[in-house]
């Protein structure tokens, strides 16, 4: 007869690259339900927006997270300057649009390393990490910052790219989108790879809806919801269309991501094309009076910074809705009735980032 | 997938050698631009305190009194605001990163040399 036993998975786990802790019911090594508990990490960072300054505030907003900090820190930007009626130029918008599809690439490489670790694919981990370091120099070559860049400010950006860089740049993306093309025929055709994550963790189309699940979960399941089709900053002038997989599984969340990758050599390289000349700050004057839901689209999914000024230099209040907050509910979802085994695979396909949703 | 897809892959490995660099002996990566640690010019500092306020981590601490700069290298999170916002340009930032240290070692305090020059004499008025 069986009987139901509780498993504590995590915080700390040898296959989870992030802190997350979930109790697994389990019976006969099936999960019957997972409980998710979160607050292990949390900092209270949204608190000290009471003692810093809006301007300042930008770098802790960088530091929410490790792999997704520019956009982090370019949504709050976008938030405070449409509180203040700030317009932004154009060039300053393409350059946040070029780093911002960088820090997609590196994160979705690196997801891919830790995917392929996951399922005990040792070489092709090490060969996804080898081609998120050359990604990696890209960004610190522009910015000066290899993980934290701290380009983006209220009003623009801090560093501007030489017209010969950005060609250096898009070259150097034709030889790199060579040596992915390797990998990524591991990832997309591979049986042992199709072995370990077709048909493990499924989530039908309504449900991913229902549950809240955005991002690459959602577009796995077949939906073609992206933020970036809203056109904040310059995606509006760059002919975008989502990536979108209908596999439902955790094979189809992983072709998403990879082929994300694809799409951003090609977005970057459209906007070293039409980056137009010009300033690439404007000065901003006066106090935020207002409030804001700003929205942008991470590599996990869709952020929300909202922000309310209140007349000082110091914001009332700041709330961030991250990605993973939104992705546990169809997490745990994914995670009833399946095998104790597949549990490490499930958990990594929705690209867990602890330190973003407990801020 | 055919059975030799990744022998391609697997002879470049095998001849390309490792792709990590042997730290220590041969030196990291960096660009001009790499953030590594903050570095001050005491002879041009006018020690009026604008790295001290604009610090988002309150690393750094003016002392107009004393003449004395001083730095928490463990709360500096080295973000290039106190170079951007130093009006006498006497703050760089050096790519190299700072070397470990001890808890001792985390505060460096600078005497400011920086002597004010003295104004020009006023003319006496003629009469």
């Amino acid at each position: 007869m069986s009987k139901e036993i509780v498993i504590p998975f995590g915080p700390q786990h040898p296959v989870l690259p992030e802190p997350i802790h979930l109790d697994l019911v389990i019976e006969d090594e099936k999960v019957k339900q997972a409980i998710p508990s979160i607050g292990y990490v949390h900092r209270g960072l949204e608190t000290l927006v009471e003692k810093r300054e809006y301007p300042e505030y930008v770098y802790l907003a960088e530091r929410i997270c490790g792999i997704c900090s520019f956009i982090h820190g370019a949504t709050y930007c976008q938030a405070v300057e449409t509180v203040m009626n700030v317009e932004v130029p154009e060039r300053a918008l393409f350059l946040r649009t070029i780093w911002s599809e960088y820090s997609r690439m590196h994160s979705h490489l690196l997801w891919l390393g830790l995917a392929a670790d996951a399922f005990g694919f040792e070489n092709l981990f090490m060969d996804a990490w080898r081609l998120r370091e050359s990604i990696l120099d890209e960004l610190e070559a522009t910015t000066g910052g290899r993980v934290i860049q701290g380009s983006c400010k209220v009003g623009g950006v801090r560093r501007d790219i030489d017209g010969e860089t950005l060609d250096a740049m898009t070259t150097r993306l034709d030889g790199f989108r060579g040596e992915l093309k390797e990998i990524s025929d591991v990832f997309l055709n591979d049986s042992s790879v199709k072995g370990r994550m077709k048909n493990v963790g499924i989530l039908p189309a309504k449900e991913a809806y229902d549950y809240g699940a955005v991002g690459p979960t959602l577009r796995g399941s077949g939906v073609a919801s992206d933020a970036r089709m809203l056109g904040y900053a310059a995606y509006g002038k760059l002919h975008f269309k989502p990536v979108v997989e209908d596999g439902c599984d955790c094979y189809a969340r992983c072709a998403v991501r990879m082929k994300e990758v694809y799409a951003s050599i090609d977005i970057i390289k459209e906007a070293v094309q039409k980056i137009p000349d010009g300033p690439i700050e404007v000065k901003v004057t006066g106090k935020p009076e207002g409030e804001y839901f700003a929205r942008a689209e991470q590599p996990r999914g869709e952020v929300v910074h909202y922000v309310k000024g209140n007349g000082t230099r110091h914001l009332a209040r700041h709330r961030v809705r991250t990605p993973t907050l939104t992705n546990i509910p169809p997490l745990v979802k994914m995670l009833e009735g399946c095998e104790l085994a597949d549990v490490p695979v499930i958990v990594l396909s929705i690209d867990p980032c602890i330190g973003c949703a407990e801020r | 997938m055919g059975y030799f897809q990744m022998t391609k892959t697997v002879v470049k490995a095998l001849i390309h050698g490792p792709s990590t660099i042997r730290y220590p002996a041969v030196p990291g990566k960096r660009t001009p631009i790499s953030r590594g640690h903050v570095t001050i010019d005491p002879s041009l500092c006018i020690s009026c305190g604008m790295c001290m306020r604009k610090c988002p981590a309150n690393a750094i601490c003016v002392e107009r009194q004393e003449k004395t700069w001083e730095i928490d290298r463990f709360r500096c999170h080295v973000c290039n605001c106190c170079v951007e916002v130093c009006p006498v340009h006497c703050l760089t930032m050096e790519n190299t990163y700072t070397a470990a240290a001890t808890v001792h070692e985390g505060r460096e305090l600078v005497p400011i040399t920086y002597v004010k020059p003295e104004k020009p004499a006023k003319k006496e008025p003629e009469e």
